[in-house]
């Protein structure tokens, strides 16, 4: 698979678990959009970074061509679904009684 | 890069006391399956070469999967700035609920 249809299925995936199987519906919640705002910025810099020295190299042919500072534009997707099932998890863990009594 | 997303996230740790460092158990219970889910993926690019690193750029030290330890550490260490991005903006926006509260009375979105 290429790395855009494997990027769009992880999307896919983060949003299945977050809406139908842990119904977290982060993606219903400003305090995940603010803090996905929050990260963007930093992702864009780190992806220049790590692109524009050479260090991290991606084949032409798994990627659609387009780019946003520097890394490909499926670099976003990546991001998106690691952030969103990362954090589905962490609030999945903390309902299940995880979090610190305060 | 790695030292700049800890240097960037973990002083919301300190000075919003979110406590997210100490909650051991939750976080290697978070980032556990999403890293292996990831990391499985890092391993099919990096065997199909859809992407490569310039050896002379990092480390050189190689987890299974050849693949750097530098990954191994991003898919720790950014999950991570993910939690505290989050936590720091609960402790800032109270009424902004993200679904792990106890009283979910009046369940503000």
């Amino acid at each position: 698979m290429s790395y855009t249809a494997l990027a769009l299925t992880a999307v896919a995936l983060a949003l299945v678990l977050d809406l139908f199987i842990v119904k977290t519906r982060l993606v219903t919640r400003k305090a995940f959009w603010t803090s996905y705002t929050i990260l963007l910025p930093f992702q864009l810099l780190t992806n220049w970074w790590l692109t524009s020295r050479d260090i991290v190299m991606y084949s032409s042919r798994t990627i659609l061509g387009a780019r946003l500072a520097g890394a490909p534009l499926e670099d976003l997707l990546f991001g998106f679904a690691l952030i969103l099932s990362t954090l589905v998890l962490w609030i999945y863990w903390g309902r299940r009684g995880f979090s610190p009594e305060k | 890069m790695l030292v700049f997303t800890i240097l960037g996230s973990f002083w919301l740790e300190i000075f919003l006391k979110i406590n997210v460092l100490r909650q051991v158990k939750r976080l290697i219970l978070t980032i556990a399956p999403t890293a292996l889910f990831f990391i499985a993926w890092d391993a099919y690019a990096i065997s199909r070469k859809q992407w490569r690193f310039d050896p002379a750029q990092i480390l050189g030290l190689y987890g299974p999967f050849h693949i750097p330890i530098e990954e191994y550490l991003f898919f720790i260490i950014v999950p991570i700035a993910a939690i505290m991005t989050i936590e720091a903006v609960r402790k800032r926006r109270p009424h902004w609920t993200i679904g792990d509260e106890k009283n979910l009375g009046g369940d503000q979105r």
